[in-house]
């Protein structure tokens, strides 16, 4: 029983990382309506970031992960600018392309900057574990961090998307983006803000990911990504709930069938979960329905 | 015995009673309109006899055959072909081969047949080539039959998708606002076309329409829908005349 | 007018077929100079490997007008299946035959797969359909990682945990090696092979096409209420199509583990990765442009290697060619600039003035 509660609370941690780098997926696709490919190799940039200011620079780890959040903020933008801007009319296709080529040239540039071989990437946080049930029970400061860090963001997104002025032009460009402009929103602006704030949070999650596990090279931010995007889609992409729920559902389903069915098939059970739900839902858990019509 | 009949028709979405106890009959060859204000349930009744929805109650028969509830695609083999409101053809496609489509059920061979060029996918194709085009030419489109469907004009548009649902061999053919967006020349034309195809090929021809000119020049038979409902049912003439239909499209 | 629109496709047709043909026998001449360094040489198969793949995944992309990012998922099952069939007659059947039955068992499981995953999701749309795709590529690649299969002298013997598990007598040998795969399989495919088999794909794809099924997979594609309207059943073209496509994926696949020595399934082979490379390789050649994704496939195979001399720095260029491409074909500045400077009007302009 101990031992579900560890599995089932290294879970909810996983997942809260999840649910972080998919809130950055399902805001660009809320709002952009692209699947932007190379989120996941910005966490990969923000834990380098951290890693090399960290370790060459000697910053304190506060330091290290904001400078880590700056860095990440204006390459999302610079990214958008560049590579996706030109693009808002082409099909999605192209668009998808691009950003496939962004992510290739993330990994490469990492590749050849950092090299190829992976680093130990050292835990910014020195919070001391919780041990509960007599010490059968053992939460690290990690996880407690991650899970706490999570919810601090859902909340201060929601409520930034219901009160702030900019948050309200982010729902009225995702809506309807030729109506949001006639109102007088600075469409390209919201674009610009949503990379921002995504690729803030990828930082933010690359650094908990690293964390957690300390292993880092031009490629750990490929699968996580991925995951994390499958999490965005499962929760219902554009919903910001629905990433929170299905980061969080991934994250314990993947920890769960490691611990109890097979920690090779954890990932074939994680897709297979996907699919499933998507079938008898296809717009995703907390997902609008959508109906064409004649 | 009528083509179509159809007795107390009724669907609701959710707790909106779109329509609500349609009745027709069209007989064999006959022109029929279909006309009421904007919202009043048109395209739905439309939806509902190609069975792209499927009726909350009532029966609709085809021919003395009950196809209530049935797919679209056993509705088209039953023998009923529509054109849309919001222009639908195949794009990427050329004239021809939108119309070949058309011809897909009446003229077959496999797929196998088709991969591995056997006889049987010369022979099909040849016809089917040689239908198409006569088609066409009935629209006055031979001429445009290699061209991509979206290179058309406006108005060859709304015939071409007129010739693929003609090329299904339908018993009754909806038209779904067929003059839409055309100016008054292109509506005259059309109302010649339609009254030939009805006389070409012995058609039952049911349509939707705003444009009172056609619908009065053309249409020998009437129903005015409002709110779902039917508001008066009858000669071309006396339908339009009547005061509660006059009421019901100028308003109070 | 008939005879004329019906040469146009088939010239068309002949013409991708003679661009293969003269493509192998300028590569079979230099071959035999020994103009080809073995660098090249090791590329001919795989390039024709990833021109099928290619092609077949454009049958989805384009003619069907569905995303998949999946496409390696059918690779990897026409691959293994194949790999494991060959291995397992090694001793017992000649190549010919041997590798012909491969073929049919690998293009017969991958089409199997694309129908069993195709019934369920094929009703999803869009972005929902793509990632379905990708998880059950990545399913595949993670299933087929942790299979162990042995024979001995009692027959087979399958396990999901480590090859101890089979349990085999003395006699026993591993076939299938868990994350290690397939060792040994019989070296049964070569160019000229390679070359066959891509012509047999651009024949049933392009013959696919230019048929009554083709039309009615386009007119899926082009308005899916509109063919229902005309009687065309959407379910059956779909999963015609999807499946055709993830045979030919699946013959690919047999192609690429004849080809080896050693079939593994990596993240780089059979992943994702794989998929998204091979999607690249179709909208870069023009999406339903199936002679265009041959030679994208062709030329995007060759440019890393190409630029190997520049090692490090090679995946980087690519990378940047690829967003410049894509930022050159759609970005509305670029498409104004190419008005302006466009060839055809150089040349008309040059004219233009000769004449003057």
């Amino acid at each position: 029983m101990s031992s579900f509660f560890t599995f089932l609370i290294n879970g909810i941690s996983l997942g809260s990382i999840y649910a972080i780098i998919a809130l950055g997926y399902t805001m660009v696709y809320g709002i952009a309506k692209m699947l932007n490919f190379a989120h996941g190799d910005v966490i990969m940039v923000g834990s380098y970031m951290v890693f090399l200011s960290m370790g060459s620079l000697g910053l304190p780890p506060y330091l290290a992960v904001l400078l880590a959040i700056a860095v990440c903020t204006v390459l999302g933008i610079t990214i958008e600018k560049i590579a996706y801007k030109p693009l808002r009319k082409a099909s999605p296709l192209a668009v998808l392309i691009t950003a496939i080529g962004v992510s290739y040239f993330l990994q490469n540039a990492a590749l050849l900057l950092f090299g190829a071989n992976t680093k130990m990437f050292t835990s910014v946080i020195s919070l001391p574990a919780i041990t509960l049930a007599d010490g059968s029970i053992n939460i690290t400061g990690e996880t407690q961090v991650t899970i706490v860090v999570c919810v601090i963001i859902m909340i201060a997104l929601s409520l930034f998307i219901k009160k702030t002025k900019a948050g309200q032009a982010m729902l009225a460009v995702s809506e309807d983006k030729g109506a949001a402009e006639l109102m007088g929103v600075n469409v390209n602006g919201t674009i610009s803000l949503t990379f921002a704030i995504g690729s803030a949070l990828a930082a933010v999650a690359g650094v908990l990911l690293c964390s957690a596990y300390p292993t880092l090279n031009p490629y750990t931010g490929s699968m996580p990504g991925i995951k994390a995007f499958t999490a965005a889609v499962f929760g219902g992409i554009g919903s910001i709930p629905g990433a929170f729920v299905g980061g969080i559902l991934l994250g314990v389903i993947e920890n769960l069938s490691k611990a109890y069915i097979s920690s090779q098939l954890s990932d074939a059970i994680v897709f297979s979960v996907l699919i499933i739900v998507l079938l008898v839902k296809p717009t995703g858990i907390l997902g609008k329905k959508l109906n064409e019509k004649v | 015995m009528a083509l179509l009949e159809v007795k107390n028709l009724g669907i609701s979405f959710g707790g909106l009673r779109a329509v609500d106890s349609f009745e027709i009959n069209i007989e064999k060859g006959q022109l029929y309109g279909l006309i009421g204000p904007n919202g009043a349930g048109k395209t739905t009744v439309f939806n509902l006899l190609t069975g792209v929805y499927k009726p909350s109650d009532g029966k609709i028969s085809l021919d003395g055959k009950n196809i209530t509830g049935k797919g679209t695609i056993e509705i088209n083999q039953a023998g009923i072909a529509r054109t849309f409101q919001n222009i639908r053809l195949f794009k990427e496609l050329t004239v021809l081969d939108n119309v070949k489509v058309g011809l897909h059920n009446s003229y077959t061979y496999s797929t196998a047949e088709g991969i591995f060029r056997l006889p049987r996918f010369f022979k099909v194709e040849k016809k089917m080539k040689e239908k198409a085009l006569e088609l066409l030419k009935v629209f006055d489109l031979d001429q445009e039959a290699d061209y991509l469907a979206s290179n058309l004009p406006y108005g060859k548009q709304r015939k071409l998708e007129i010739a693929r649902a003609l090329a299904t061999g339908p018993k009754l053919l909806l038209l779904d606002e067929p003059a839409a967006g055309m100016n008054p020349n292109e509506t005259k034309e059309l109302m010649e076309t339609i009254r030939f195809v009805r006389d070409t090929f012995e058609m039952t021809i049911l349509l939707i329409e705003h444009d009172m000119k056609l619908v009065s020049g053309i249409c020998e038979e009437l129903t005015v829908l409002n709110f779902g409902q039917v508001l008066a049912q009858g000669k071309t003439q006396e339908v339009l005349n009547n005061p509660q239909v006059i009421k019901a499209y100028l308003g109070e | 007018m008939k005879r004329e629109r019906i040469a146009k496709s088939t010239r068309s047709t002949w013409i991708t077929l003679g661009i293969v043909v003269v493509a192998y026998v300028i590569m079979q001449i230099l071959g035999q100079a020994g103009m080809l360094t073995s660098l090249v040489k090791g590329l001919l198969v795989p390039l024709c490997t990833y021109a099928i793949m290619a092609i077949s995944l454009n049958l989805t992309v384009g003619i069907l007008g569905e995303l998949s990012l999946g496409h390696a998922g059918f690779m990897c099952v026409g691959a293994f299946s194949s790999a494991f069939f060959s291995l397992c007659m090694k001793e017992t059947m000649a190549a010919g035959p041997r590798f012909f039955t491969a073929l049919l068992i690998g293009i017969g499981a991958a089409a199997l797969s694309g129908l069993l995953i195709g019934i369920p999701v094929l009703r999803l749309r869009g972005d929902y359909l793509a990632i379905v795709t990708l998880a059950f590529g990545e399913i595949i690649k993670n299933l087929v990682n942790v299979l162990y299969v042995g024979r001995d002298q009692e027959g087979f013997h399958f396990s999901m945990k480590d090859s101890i598990a089979l349990g085999l007598g003395e006699d026993g040998k591993v076939l299938i090696n868990g994350a290690q795969g397939i060792t040994g399989t019989p070296k049964d495919s070569n160019f000229t092979v390679a070359v066959v088999l891509l012509l047999i794909t651009l024949i049933v794809v392009l013959n696919l096409i230019h048929s009554r099924s083709g039309r009615a997979i386009m007119a899926i594609r082009d308005n899916r209420i509109a063919a229902e309207s005309v009687g065309i059943n959407i379910t059956r073209y779909k999963l015609l199509a999807f499946s055709i496509s993830a045979g030919l994926a699946g013959m690919a696949g047999v192609l690429y583990a004849h080809n080896l020595s050693t079939l593994a399934a990596q993240p780089k082979n059979f992943g994702y990765n794989m998929s998204i490379m091979i999607l690249v390789y179709v909208v870069l050649g023009g999406i339903g442009n199936i002679r265009g994704s041959m030679i994208a496939a062709v030329i995007l195979t060759l440019l890393p290697e190409l630029l190997r001399e520049l090692q490090d720095y090679r995946m980087l260029i690519y990378s940047i060619v690829l967003i410049v491409m894509m930022l050159f074909n759609w970005s509305p500045k670029a498409k104004e600039w190419r008005e302006k400077y466009s060839l055809r009007r150089l040349v008309s302009k040059i004219a233009a003035k000769e004449e003057a």
